[in-house]
Order: C-alpha cells, then structure tokens, then sequence
C-alpha cells in the first residue's frame, strides 16, 4: 500500500503599520536611515521612560483586523514579552498576550482560478525590535535601535494551508489587501512585511498516520522563498521520517532557516532552555475600549478592494480579463493611475493597452507611487486624445512622442509640432492618392469586387506607404470603402 | 532664629517679600550641608557652585520683574532616581554609577517652572528597594535623632536631609511606604500621593503600578505646597489622572467641617510597638478634641498586603529592571566569556543583594507554571483589599494607624532576615496596592527619643482631606516643631 | 515549600542573573523563608475575583500620530558601555 502524506501548514505573518511615528513613541519610521538616528529616550529603554500608544496605530490594526474578517475586541489591553536580547532595549516587548485586538478572522484567496479558505486565530499589535548585525568571523555584533518600538500587527493562522503554492497565494492576498487599505507598504525587501511558517506532514502508511514534528521555517525574504522553502521542507520531513520514523512529541519543535542561495533549510541553534516569556500586563499602559463609533469610522476609510476593482474594469469597464489581471496585480499604483487617466475622459480600453503597452516597459523597478512612472496621468490622456482623434497617428505617438515626453516631460502637443507629425486632414490630398492607389491596383480591386474583401488591407497599406504614414487609417479605410462602393 | 530652621511656608513668604535672596538661602543650606552631612550621609550628590549659580538666575529674573514661581527660589533635594538632564542618576546602584539621563523628569521640569533650587540628590536604598536606607551601593545614611539607627527606607536619605535641615522640602517615591516609613522614622512629613496624582516621567521604574513621587517637609503646609508643585497631568504618562489640581497649599489650612476619622482596629494588634501604640492613640485623642468625629472601621484584608505587595512589587521589578543588561547603558562586566554571561556578570556584578533576591522573587512569581498561583492570586487578593478601603470610606474621611510598627531600628539589625524587614512596611504597603493616597506626620517620641509616625490614608484623589486632617492636628501639637542636635 | 539549589540556578538563568556559590546558598534559604511567607496567601478565597492589575479606572490613552525629534547619535549612545561609530556594540551574537 502506498505511502502518501498531507502538508500541515500556518502562518505568522508580521506586517508593519504605515504610521508617521513608532507605536509607543514619537520617532520616525522612515526606513533606511542611518543607524541610531530615529531614537529617543523610549525607544532606548532609558531608565524612567514610559510608553504612550500611538491612535493612528491602532487605528490601522482595527482596519487590517476587519479587513481579514476578524472579530474586533471591545475590550483589549497590553502585556509585556520578556526576553534578553541586544536589539530589545527593555529586555521586553510590549505586546499583547490574553486578549488581542481582533480573533477568528479569515482569508479567502486564490490559487489557479480554485477558491480557498484559511482561518485565522488572531491579530494582534506589538512593537517591533531593532536589528543587530552580526560581523564576519565571529566579531561584536552591532546594534542600530531605528527599527525598535515601530508598530507591528502578527497575523496568525490556523493551520488550514495544504500546498506551499496555497501558502505563497495566501500571503500575497494579505499583501495586497493591506497596501489597498494603506495598512502597510508591505515590502519583504524592507522587512515590512515577515513572515514564518509552521509545517509538518501527516503520513499515511498502511492506515496509520503519523505527524511529524512541527517545524518553524524563518528567514524567509520573499513570497518565492516561502514556497520555496515549505517545498524543499516537506520532501525534507518526509525523507527524515523514512530514516528515523520521529513523530510529533517526540522531539522539540525546531526551528530551520531558509538558506535562499543553497535553496535548504538549516537547523538554528537549539535554544539552551525552552522560552518562558513571563507576560503579564503593561503597567505603564491603560486599557483600550473599542466602541462600535470608532469601528464605523474605520470602515468608512475602507476604499475599493482590489477584487472589487478587478471586477468592474471587467463587468463595467469591458476590459479583457487579461488587462484587469495586469492592472490590478502589478499593485494599487497601478490602477490608481489608471483610474486618474479616466478621470480625463479617454475611453477605458485605450487607457488600459497604453498604460499596459507602453508605459509599464518604461517604468523601473517595483511601482509604489503613481509618480514613480514617468509621465502623469493627464500628459499622456492628452497623447491618448491626440491619436483618438485622428490628429496623430498610433505608430508616432508610440514611438517618436511618448519616448520624448518622457525623456524631457514636455507636453505631447508641442513635441508633435515640432516634430511636424501632425495629421493633415486633406481629403483631396487622400482622395487622390486613393485614386492613384486603385488604379494602379486593378487586379485587387477586381478580387475585391469579387468578394475577396482581405484585399482591402493591402490597398490601406500602400496608400498609408504614398502619404508617408500621416493619413489616419480609419480615413483612409473610410476613402477606399466609398470608391469601391462597399 | 537662622534661616535653616524656618519652614519652607516661611521661607517663601521671606523670599517673595525680599527679606532674603535665594542666593543667601542656598548658601545658607549648603552650609549645613557641609557643617551635618558628615554624620548623616543623606546625600550622593551635590553640587554647590551649580545650586548657587540656579538660585542666582532666580534672583535675576525676580530683580528684572520677570514672574517667579511658587517655590520662589526655594532650595530643594530630590531622591536619587529622579532622571535629571546633566547629572548623575544613580538610583544608588553600581548599575547606574555613571549614567547620566539626557531628559529631564516631569517633575524635575516643575521644579524648575516652580523657581525652586536643586542643591543636591538623596541616598536611598537601591532602585528603592528597602525599608532602611542600607541597600544604598555607595552610602549608609544615618537617622538624625539617633546616628546609630536608620533613617527608614527607600527614601531615606530625602527623610534624613529634611530632619538634619539641609534642606527645607524634598523629593521621595513611594512604592510600598518609602516616603512615608523614613518620614515616620526620622520625624518629618511625607506624602504619597494618589496613584495618577502626580506624573511617573522619569522616575526610574520599580513597580510600575506602585510607585508615586511625593513631597517630604517638616510641616503639612509645606507638603501641600511641593504637591502642588508637582501634582497634575502629563501626557508623557498614560497612567496620570487628567484632573485639576487644587490649591494644596491654602485648602489644607480651611478646617474640615465635621471631619470623620476611621481607626482601623486591624492595625492594633501583634507586633505593633507599645509606645507607638500609645503615642498614636493619644493622636486619635487629639483630633477627637479638635472636633473630628472618631469612628472604628475594619480593614480585614491588611493582613495579607505584605505578601500580596512583595507579589506584586517584585514580579514587576523583576520586568522593570531587565533593560539593565550592559548593552544600552549602565554598568557592564569586565570579563565575560559570551553574550549570555555577559548579561549574567553584568547583573549579578551591577545589582547588590536585596535587587538580586527581589529579580528572583519576581521572576519566580512570572515563570511558567507559578504565575496563577502566586502573580494572578497576588491581583486577585489586591483587589479585595482596595474593597475593603471603599467599604472603610463608607463611614470615615480619613482612616488612621501608625505609619510603622517601631521606631526606627538599629542599622543592622535586620540586614539579614528580609520577612522581618518586610514587615517594617506592614501598614503602609496597602495603600499602594489600593492606589489611594497616605500621609505620614509626626506624633511623639519614644523613651529613648526616636520619632513615631501617624498615618493618615484617605479615598482616590482626596489629598487635600489628609492635609486638613494633619494640618489639623498640627494646629494641636508641636512634634513637627521638633528637631534633633547634630 | 523548600526551594531548592536547582530551582535557584533556574530562575537565575531565567532572569540573567549571575550568583555565586554562596549567594545560591543564601538565596536558597532565604526565598523559601520568603516563600513560606506567601503560603499565607492560599488561605484568601479569591474565586471570582478579578484580579487588580492597575489602580486607577481610565483607559484609551492615546498620543497623535505625530513624529518629533529624538535624540542625536552622541546622546544616544552617550551612556553605551561599548559602542562602535554609530552603533551599540556587544559581544558576538551566534544564531
């Protein structure tokens, strides 16, 4: 009989809240500043300091927390995580242990067009610790305190995923639901958005099944890497049980690093005791009572999701599931953008191939911001209104004015005057170079007339050849029909 | 009559009226300080030139016109765990022996919108852990009236220096009795304000839902007139109660109509000090021939507060004094051979015994498995003492015991069995725990001259009846009146 | 309840602490004394009881979500026992 088995996997995601200022106190949190420059007296654990919660904060962990279908608490409080460690400078973390801010959520995502659910267990916020960086060759590590007291939600999950696919299309959903609501930035790159997986195999052989040891996969720097690592540590596990047959309880649970380059999984170092974290409520803060007010008003911030967007550009918009796909997944920047060249009255198909086409291949790196693509919206609506209306011609604005306007941030018109690209609407001059065409074509024109109708393009083409490009085609298509009496 | 002798009411009156500069008050204090503070050993820090050159600027605005402050250039001590910007904030400990704060306490800040003068900074037993001022890691402070005997703890050395008169006000924290116990043993006024009265702002944390500030004086006027000062709401702290602060210092000196006194039946019993007794229910005499209103009332729960507050005291100790790792600041260990052993030697070298035994006493308190049991039943029991306050509130204003069971004791005498040091706090604890506000002032002497300590404890917030009730009682004696020979 | 040497060790370890052999031995004894102390209080019935963790009935205390200056780097690291350029500096941390 057969040996086959079941992947067991959750997730504690942590995603930073995008606040002006740190969950506790007022220190910055732009990233990537010099080291120890966004500190203060709180955020060092000076001796006498006290913490003071951020409104703001909460206030976006109350959003992420309806986002993700959970219960929002009433009642909530703060308690205090013990642990020596160099980043944490109070050798606590404040957190929240026995009531968090939200319960029983859950995550309906997507893996190839199949619907699936995961519950979650909790969200909750805390803050998070600085960083040590560790030196080569066993050196004194060093400690920068900018990242210390910045506000973090951990969103737990039941362990309801089944296949590293499912785990990396659930922690993609997540992301993309908290950039829609400007929860957080979400960026792996910059730690904004952490992730560790929970994962161990139910095996069955000969009709008993056996779990394996839970192990918890950290280190994971990208949604590639959690696949990828919750892949190469199922086959791991499954190989491991053959050797040794260990189960659950049989041994601590493990944590392992994802090792991206070698693409394996480590053991960490053992920890020498097993952690007692030694919580109890955070004296220094009072408690927080939600009202159903204050939830309201939160769900008022609420924009569309992209889901709900992707939806229209289909139903309403009659965008091609292709384009939607596109403009959606490639970030809220995106759509955002397209939404602004909309709003200057260019239709909704052309506004999508444009941006899709021609804009995003001059786009560099990730898209954050609608300003990180070159040209704003309402310049090239103007470029997109030109061609429409037959005052330029596609393949000009494509590939003599847009690169232009990028390159100077010149308007469309004035590169097309300069440039002499303009349309000249001379039906005469049209007429007559039709006329010279169809004479000069009588066995098309025969074959036409005779109802080979794709003939017709070769006759475009050569009088689109005569005028040098700068009749509009739909004209020039409109001339020969009428001479041909189609 | 010198200067040193008058009480700081006086002072300020003088001050105001330019009878006296604070220059030639400062001196006036410094010079005491340098003529007694051989024999007393209440201070850790003092700075003469920096005291003199404060009181200067005081006397400059006040010749300018410009407005001066209540304390009107009034020289002032201040307990060692007060932040201080630019001084040394020792806490008495090893731990803190070079650190300098870079922010100022809130009420260091009102001090100094107050026009007060800080001419030094008081010894105390460790990060006020103590009942007797020999914890300190530098000094034992002697008890005025008596140089073989402590002055009472944690505040000690700010009891000390306001008995030997080198200063007219001082500043102490009370967390389980440390302002009011040394108040009692060393003759003095001492005030612990309601829980959230005053701002904990950089008061170095030892149980952070214990510990207030309060003012130490030779009168009840001149306490009211320092809780003044230093009471009202701080946005830096969570904890601190947004209400108006009254006038202390006029209110305490309007009678109290009908004034009801509540003894409390449960403090008269085993191991209560005879002599004490006595002087204290001579006291309850007094205040019945003042015209209060004596009552008897029950607070059986007080039995228990010793180990419900050791509970509690300590599990959050043993959380507020883990930052103190060697990493951020403070004190570090010479050698170590790892990370771990350096947070290890590091406390275990920083920290004298009675931190050390309190560390481990929290820490069990919190660990995994003895949290329910001893932390959990420690909150349950608290609360049930702060019903039996509201229920003793139900027929009384004020209720009234001694402040300690003895006078104060030998230096020494207890150094080596901490039950029997604990149960020197054994009426003063309760307050805390319940948050309410309590009152030490002078009530006799012993046969062999030690001063004896009566408590006032009252309802949340109701400061201003424990000042009328001792103002009260001082308009009928003299104990405050009296001072010891150095 | 004795607690024994091991038990100190434990808790010592938990909480950083470094003791030497004769400040076990003391600890030892003196927090059974102490602990013998607290055995007082199974005598309470606190069933139902909700425990009291802070003193003063407020709650939902909030800052804005404004950033201000914190400190400069010297400041900062003005206190650190090592420090290396802007950094806090510790011994080798081996994960």
């Amino acid at each position: 009989m057969a040996t086959t088995y079941e992947i067991i996997i959750g997730l504690e995601v942590h995603v930073q809240l995008m606040t002006e200022s740190k969950l506790f106190c007022s220190d910055g949190t732009k990233f990537g500043e010099p080291p120890n420059t966004l500190v203060s007296p709180v955020s060092i654990g000076m001796p006498g300091v006290l913490p003071v919660m951020n409104r703001r904060a909460l206030e976006l962990a109350i959003k992420a927390g309806l986002a993700l279908g959970c219960q929002i608490s009433r009642f909530t409080k703060w308690d205090r995580k013990h642990y020596f460690y160099p980043d944490l400078p109070k050798a606590y973390q404040i957190s929240q242990y026995d009531i968090p801010l939200a319960t029983e959520g859950l995550v309906t995502y997507d893996v190839n067009g199949e619907e699936k659910k995961c519950r979650l267990i909790r969200v909750h916020l805390e803050e998070d610790a600085g960083k040590n960086l560790h030196a080569e060759g066993g050196g004194d590590s060093l400690v920068d305190l900018n990242r210390a007291g910045m506000p973090l939600i951990e969103v737990v999950s039941y362990p309801d995923i089944r296949r590293p696919e499912e785990a990396a299309a659930y922690l993609e959903t997540i992301r993309t639901l908290m950039r829609d609501l400007d929860v957080s930035d979400c960026e792996m790159q910059e730690g904004s958005l952490r992730c560790d997986a929970n994962i161990n195999l139910h095996i069955t052989k000969d009709g008993n099944v056996y779990k394996t040891p839970i192990v918890e996969v950290k280190n994971l720097n990208s949604i590639k890497s959690v696949e990828k690592s919750l892949i190469y540590e199922a086959s791991r596990q499954f190989e491991q049980w053959q050797k040794d047959g260990k189960v659950l309880g049989q041994m601590p649970k493990q944590t392992r690093g994802w090792d991206d380059a070698r693409g394996i999984t480590r053991s960490q170092r053992e920890k020498e005791e097993e952690a007692d974290y030694r919580y109890f409520p955070e004296p220094d803060l009072v408690p927080v009572v939600i009202d159903d007010a204050l939830i309201e008003r939160i769900r008022g911030e609420f924009g569309e999701t992209s889901a709900q967007r992707k939806k229209r550009y289909i139903e309403e918009l009659g965008l091609n599931d292709y384009n939607a796909s596109v403009l959606i997944d490639k970030g809220r920047a995106i759509s955002d953008y397209f939404e602004a060249l909309l709003t200057h009255e260019v239709d909704a198909k052309s506004a999508a191939n444009w941006l899709i086409n021609d804009v995003l291949s001059h786009a560099e790196g990730r898209i954050k911001v609608m300003s990180d693509l070159p040209i704003m919206p309402g310049s090239l609506a103007e470029l997109i209104k030109l061609v429409k209306g037959n005052k330029l011609n596609l393949n000009d604005a494509r590939e003599k004015v847009l690169p232009e306007m990028i390159e100077t941030g010149r308007d469309a018109a004035s590169i097309v005057d300069e440039k002499g690209l303009g349309v000249v609407l001379d039906t005469a001059a049209i007429d007559a170079i039709v006329d010279a065409v169809l004479a000069d074509n009588a066995k098309i024109v025969e074959d036409i007339k005779s109802g080979k109708g794709k003939a017709l393009g070769a006759l475009v083409g050569q009088v689109m050849k005569r005028s040098q490009g700068k009749f509009p085609p739909a004209i020039v298509n409109e001339t020969l029909n009428k001479r041909l009496g189609l | 009559m010198s200067l040193i002798e008058k009480t700081a009411t006086e002072l300020v009156s003088l001050l105001n009226k330019g009878e006296v500069t604070s220059r030639e008050l400062t001196e006036a204090f410094c010079d005491r300080i340098a003529e007694v503070e051989g024999k007393v050993k209440a201070l850790l820090y003092h700075d003469r030139d920096g005291a003199l050159a404060q009181a200067e600027a005081v006397d400059l605005s006040r010749k300018s016109g410009k407005p001066v402050g209540k304390l009107a250039g009034l020289p002032i001590i201040v307990k060692d765990i007060l932040c201080t910007k630019g001084e040394p904030t020792t806490c008495a400990s090893r731990m803190l022996e070079n650190f300098k704060a870079p922010y100022d306490a809130h009420v260091i800040s009102l001090l100094q919108n107050a026009s007060s003068v800080r001419i030094a900074r008081a010894n105390m037993d460790e990060f006020a852990m103590g009942s007797s001022c020999e914890n300190s890691a530098f000094q034992k402070t002697r008890n005025p009236w008596n140089l073989d005997c402590v002055p009472g703890g944690s505040s000690g050395g700010s009891a000390a220096c306001i008995a030997a008169k080198e200063a007219p006000l001082s500043l102490g924290t009370d967390t389980g009795g440390s302002i009011r116990q040394p108040a009692g043993l060393c003759g003095i006024v001492g005030l612990k304000p309601t829980y959230g009265r005053v701002s904990r702002f950089g008061l170095v944390a030892y149980a952070s839902s214990l510990d207030q500030i309060g003012p130490m004086a030779r009168t009840v006027e001149d306490a009211a007139l320092l809780l003044e000062v230093i009471s009202g709401h701080d946005e830096r702290d969570s904890t601190c109660a947004n209400l108006p602060v009254p006038e202390y210092s006029k209110i305490c000196r309007a009678p109290k109509k009908g004034l009801r006194v509540g003894v409390v039946t449960d403090y008269f019993g085993e191991g209560l000090d005879p002599e004490v007794e006595a002087a204290v229910r001579e006291a309850v005499r007094v205040l019945e021939s003042q015209g209060a209103k004596i009552v008897e009332v029950r607070l059986p729960t007080s039995k228990y507060a010793i180990p419900t507050y050791y509970m509690v005291a300590t599990a959050e100790a043993s959380s507020n004094l883990a930052r103190y790792d060697g990493v951020h600041y403070g004190y570090r260990a010479k050698e170590y051979s790892d990370l771990i052993d350096m947070y290890k030697k590091t406390r275990g070298e920083g920290f004298g015994a009675e931190v050390k035994r309190r560390i481990m006493l929290g820490t069990l308190a919190l660990s995994a498995g003895r949290r329910d049991a001893f932390y959990v039943k420690a909150l349950q029991v608290r609360r049930l003492l702060r019903n039996d306050y509201d229920k003793a509130f139900e027929s009384c204003d004020v209720v009234l015991g001694p402040t300690s069971p003895s006078a104060a004791f030998k230096i020494g005498e207890k150094s080596d069995d901490p039950v029997a040091m604990y149960l020197s706090d054994i009426y003063t604890v309760a307050t805390n725990l319940a948050g309410l506000p309590g009152l030490s002032i002078p009530c006799g002497f012993t046969k062999s001259g030690l001063p004896i300590g009566l408590q006032l404890q009252g309802p949340a917030f109701a400061e201003e009846t424990l000042l009328q009730a001792g103002y009260l009682y001082q308009q009928a004696t003299d104990w405050h009146t009296k001072t010891p020979s150095l | 309840m004795a607690f024994t040497r091991e038990q100190v060790v434990k808790i010592a370890d938990l909480g950083r602490l470094h003791l030497t052999e004769s400040e076990i031995e003391s600890m030892s004894k003196q927090l059974t004394a102490i602990l013998g102390f607290f055995e007082q209080l199974e005598a309470i019935d606190t069933e139902g009881i909700e425990p009291m963790a802070h003193c003063l009935p407020i709650q939902n205390v909030f800052r804005e979500d404004e950033k201000k200056p914190g400190l400069p780097p010297d400041e900062a690291l003005a206190n650190a026992p090592k420090r290396v350029g802007d950094f806090f500096s510790v011994p080798p941390i081996l994960d």
